[in-house]
């Protein structure tokens, strides 16, 4: 069982609070987006030069000049704007973006981030992700709570090259909703299905009860 | 003695845009990826010749197109950048040691080219403290929280693509082609724009300049562009 990707979007998109200003890491966070209600005013910032980022364009509409920061076509919505990259960090590093949803390769229990580089493996890049993890306000990281090979990614002291130190507050992963707590990764959701015994088995770290 | 750099801007062709460029220069490219690429000039650099080039932009093209163009021609010897991702030349060059990759937060590379435009030495910013981008480097703590020096970065040449011109300059972009561009150009001892569509003087109204001509030294006209796709994403209509 476990939360699937889509899942892992739509509980994201539920920690935003009506009103803020919000970017989206690449990949699995750009799925936030599909899961965004009506009622909730979210405005979405691309680190390449865009507020208001909307859906993306219909079919034969597409403009290869109106991307996000993953390089994929969109719209822009009423009310967006377009900007140079010095304004569009301002904006992030300023703190004038109220929350990032960061994918991850790792976290750890508090709350330092690794996501741009696999020690041995390829090499993407840095691309907006250190600007975005110590200028936002509030840092959520989404991803699976293991990888590929099976090994923890909620470990208890990152081992791979940091992108930031002390950034993320909360991590949602297929297999639980967790908030960094320095001591250890509190509990606050399991996925469905999901026992604690097994998230405990898949964290490369201490699980704490749930606050009270 | 001064020597009055803004008459004259207009320039027949892309190679005459392109005079002075040579072995060695620091080049910045505007662009996203492949959005927004000066196509022509970055073609132009190839056909004229100058090789061990310095590139500075957010990315060094993708798919063999953009930059990667300079890549495969073999005139790169450094690139300073932020993000490589699928570009499998540059991957592979990086990996043969045939050119050397400065990996820079994008924010911190767009910030120093502003920082060089703006006759600013270096700032503090706090991106990438207690990371590999740190080592090297003063940090420093101010109100209790730290940040790292980085150096302003000047260029020879900003090559850029801008939506609409006037004869001095003047530019407007277009969408999210907009990007680098304004801040390279006022990063560069000369910044050449490939412009779509060049009006007269008063063509764009003074409230409406996205870069001030100030920051803009030649101008090429080329109305037609490849613009790829990187990734073309699309919803049905319901």
């Amino acid at each position: 069982m476990a939360f699937t990707r889509e899942q892992i979007a739509e509980r994201a998109a539920k920690e935003i609070p009506s009103g803020c200003v919000v970017n989206l890491g690449i990949g699995l966070p750009t799925l936030v987006a599909s899961y965004l209600r009506d009622d909730q005013e979210v405005w979405l910032h691309s680190e390449n030069g865009l507020l208001g980022t909307g859906p993306f364009p219909y079919e034969g509409e597409e403009d290869p000049q109106i991307i996000n920061a993953g390089k994929q076509t969109v719209t822009i919505l009423p009310g967006g704007s377009c900007f140079d990259s010095a304004m569009s960090f301002s904006m992030i590093r300023g703190g004038h973006i109220d929350m990032a949803f960061l994918g991850a390769m790792q976290v750890s229990m508090s709350g330092d981030l690794a996501n741009w580089s696999i020690p041995g493996g390829k090499t993407m890049g840095i691309g907006g992700a250190m600007d975005l993890s110590s200028g936002c306000r509030q840092v959520i990281a989404l991803t699976t709570h293991q990888s590929k090979k099976g090994e923890p990614k909620l470990v208890s002291e990152c081992t791979f090259p940091l992108t930031a130190k002390g950034v993320v507050s909360r991590v949602i992963t297929d297999l639980a909703v967790l908030d960094i707590a320095g001591s250890g990764f509190r509990l606050v959701e399991l996925g469905p299905g999901v026992t604690r015994q097994e998230l405990e088995a898949a964290t490369g770290a201490p699980i704490l009860d749930a606050a009270t | 003695m001064i020597v009055g750099r803004h008459a004259n801007k207009v320039k027949d062709s892309v190679a005459e845009a392109l005079q002075g460029v040579g072995d060695g220069a620091t080049i910045a490219v505007g662009g996203f990826g492949l959005c927004g690429n000066p196509e022509a000039l970055i073609r132009g650099v190839v056909a004229c010749g100058a090789k061990d080039l310095h590139i500075v932009s957010n990315n060094a093209g993708n798919m063999g197109k953009g930059l990667a163009q300079w890549l495969q021609a073999g005139i790169v010897g450094r690139v300073t950048c932020s993000y490589i991702g699928n570009n499998e030349d540059l991957q592979r060059m990086m990996k043969s040691g045939e050119v050397t990759v400065n990996l820079v937060p994008q924010g911190t590379l767009v910030e120093r080219l502003r920082a060089a435009g703006a006759g600013i030495a270096g700032f503090y910013t706090p991106t990438g403290v207690g990371t590999v981008v740190a080592e090297g480097k003063e940090v420093k703590e101010f109100h209790g929280k730290e940040f790292l020096l980085e150096e302003a970065l000047p260029v020879d040449f900003a090559l850029l693509r801008a939506r609409k011109a006037d004869s001095f300059g003047n530019l407007r972009f277009w969408r999210t082609a907009q990007n680098y561009m304004p801040i390279m150009a006022t990063a560069a001892e000369t910044a050449i724009a490939e412009v779509e569509e060049l009006l007269p003087l008063g063509g764009i109204d003074p409230d409406d300049v996205h870069l001030p001509g100030i920051f803009v030294h030649r101008i090429a006209v080329v109305a037609e562009h490849e613009d790829p796709f990187e990734y073309k994403t699309s919803r049905k209509r319901d």
